[in-house]
């Protein structure tokens, strides 16, 4: 009954608009081929603008980029000669990001089955709500959770003083969970159900299903969510930042503190005079968190290509 | 279905050129602007009854009340005040955009601006010392332990007469001004070995006070509680009387900076701000030392003398 209301409805539309068909056509064409156009120059524009601002450091400071890469001294404004080392935060930035999508990604993934395959209703109705809530905490929550619960928990219980990689790791792993679960379920949900069925047919139960049918089959979009929640964790800065304590050395363990790309950026952009060699080489470290993300969509697009269902 | 392909890429490609021409012409734009400085700026903005202010998020609490006061009495008058941190407030003023650009720091102790081509008022002066855990029992430091502590050489409290407890050292980002001061006049220069660093007073305060051992460094109106310890220095209390008489050595000038001279309602802004109604109200209620109690001087090299 539902449907044939809706058919007709549609059917009149369908109808009405016949009259004026081709300038209908045009008007929707060139109003998603802006909408289109738009987004790629925003895209390109800001790439443009910090690729420009971000090699000035290189042209204009003259700072070596191998040395700026690798080097692990940065004192841009300490007493004896200025030295331009970022390598320890890119480790920091990369650290936080893989060992959070370490715990997140099996986490995720496991709740992802739970939700389309063992219990699809308690999912939809519970799990997935909470889920979405979790999305929409403002950053700056999780780091002033983690900040006055997470890290007086670690420093009375676990070595070091609280502030380190491990408080930040576990504040990315909340942060990027929802990410990888949401984009997990689909994937799992997005699977014929024929390959259940089929499977179920040849004898198999649930789990034998789930672990060698579905999963197998599921794996590219699996792998694509666990990236995508990467790049997320990869670009946070505000919640890492309270927790991390920015430090400029590279941590010998993960109760060390540490410091990553975004918080470095985050706490000194707003003291540095623009164009000064400070401001340019925060710039620089803003183009690498561009070229990495870059690289994880790459990484998205290589694994989606992949997808065999 | 070719045509349209193509008409999309010719509109891309104008669009990126357009991009690109904007970009330079921004950059030339800066350059011009630090030629003529002040010509075109700041006569264009303060013709006008509104002002922007920008930088220093440390002085913007004090500037934003004194607005607000200012405001009351003069309804027509509007003034924005926003905080983005010293070095955004120089930059900003030096190009023209905001009327008054805020800054812990003198500019010339800033890369990247023309200290001749703007124009420092002095609207107030902050102290700092340094913030210990109340933990550990020390509330006195001589200026050696100070630099011993902060470098590293000391790294028990039980070595100054504290409790037998690790240090913590809370430091501030590298080009905070905050930071830049402590080192100047607290550390003579040293440069402080490696802790938690943090950019917010607020969060440096917390931190100092949850964490057993920490010390760090806050501005004197931060030191509202017990929560944490106010050190004294080689026997020297920080207080308005001390730092005005230059007894103790860690404060700084708040400049708030014009493009050529101030005028329009950014002068009276100024002036207001330095009027005897303010230096004796807002000011010591923000926790600075008005400027009319400080007895000593100090230039950009930060060379102390008497008035």
């Amino acid at each position: 009954m539902a449907k044939a209301t809706v058919n007709t409805s549609a059917e009149d539309r369908l109808i009405l608009t016949n009259k004026n068909r081709r300038w209908d056509e045009v008007r929707g064409r060139s109003l998603v081929t802006i909408c289109a156009i738009i987004m790629i120059a925003a895209t390109i524009s800001v790439t443009v603008f910090l690729a420009q601002k971000g090699l000035q450091s290189f042209t204009v400071n003259n700072i070596n980029p191998i040395a700026y890469l690798t080097s692990t001294n940065w004192n841009p404004v300490g007493s004896g000669e200025a030295s331009y080392g970022i390598f320890p935060f890119i480790f920091g930035s990369l650290a936080v990001t893989f060992l959070s999508a370490l715990v997140a990604a099996p986490l995720g993934i496991g709740a992802a089955i739970f939700m389309s395959e063992i219990s699809p209703r308690f999912g939809k109705k519970v799990l997935q709500p909470v889920i979405e809530l979790l999305v929409g905490i403002p950053s700056v929550v999780y780091g002033f959770i983690g900040l006055v619960v997470l890290v007086p928990l670690v420093r009375d219980n676990l070595p070091g003083i609280g502030f380190s990689l491990f408080a930040g790791v576990v504040v990315l792993t909340v942060m990027i969970l929802p990410t990888v679960t949401t984009i997990a379920t689909d994937a799992m949900r997005s699977l014929p159900d024929s390959l259940r069925q089929g499977s179920m047919a040849l004898g198999a139960t649930r789990w034998q299903t789930i672990r060698k049918v579905l999963i197998p089959a599921a794996l590219p979009s699996l792998l694509t969510a666990i990236v995508l929640g990467m790049a997320r964790a990869f670009g946070e800065a505000l919640a890492v930042q309270m927790v991390i304590g920015n430090s400029r050395d590279i941590p010998e363990t993960i109760f060390d503190t540490s410091a990553t790309l975004t918080t470095i950026v985050t706490l000194n952009i707003g003291h540095t005079t623009y164009g000064s060699i400070e401001n340019n080489t925060l710039w620089s470290m803003g183009l690498i968190l561009l070229v990495i993300s870059f690289l994880f969509i790459f990484i998205v697009r290589y694994l989606s290509g992949r997808r065999k269902v | 279905m070719k045509k349209m392909k193509l008409s999309v890429l010719l509109a891309m490609f104008a669009l990126v050129i357009g991009v690109l021409a904007a970009c330079g012409g921004n950059a030339g734009g800066e350059q011009s602007e630090e030629d003529n400085s002040g010509n075109s700026n700041s006569g264009g903005e303060t013709s006008e009854s509104s002002i922007v202010v920008s930088g220093s998020s440390a002085m913007q609490p004090l500037v934003a009340a004194a607005a607000e006061k200012y405001k009351e009495e003069n309804p027509d008058a509007d003034i924005q005040v926003n905080a983005g941190g010293s070095g955004a407030g120089l930059s900003q003023v030096q190009e023209g955009s905001v009327a008054i650009g805020n800054s812990d720091v003198f500019a010339e102790e800033k890369e990247g601006i023309d200290a001749d081509a703007i124009v420092d008022h002095k609207v107030a002066v902050v102290g700092m010392t340094a913030a210990i855990n109340p933990e550990v029992g020390v509330d006195n430091l001589t200026k050696q332990q100070l630099k011993d502590i902060f470098t590293g050489k000391i790294t028990n409290w039980s070595e100054v007469g504290g409790a037998d407890e690790e240090i913590t050292l809370v430091n501030r980002p590298d080009s905070s001004g905050t930071r830049a001061t402590f080192v100047k006049f607290g550390l003579d220069g040293e440069t402080p070995a490696e802790g938690v660093t943090e950019d917010s007073s607020n969060t440096v305060k917390q931190i100092v006070a949850d964490t057993p051992g920490a010390i760090g460094y806050l501005a004197l109106s931060y030191f509202d509680d017990d929560s944490v310890t106010k050190a004294s220095i080689d026997g020297v209390e920080p207080t308005d009387e001390t730092i005005g008489s230059g007894e103790f050595p860690i404060w700084a000038y708040q400049h708030s900076y014009t493009n050529g001279d101030a005028e329009g309602l950014a002068k009276e802004f100024l002036d207001y701000m330095l009027s005897e109604e303010v230096q004796t109200t807002i000011v010591p209620e923000q926790g600075y030392v008005p400027m009319t109690a400080m007895e000593v001087e100090r230039d950009a090299e930060g060379n102390q003398t008497d008035k």
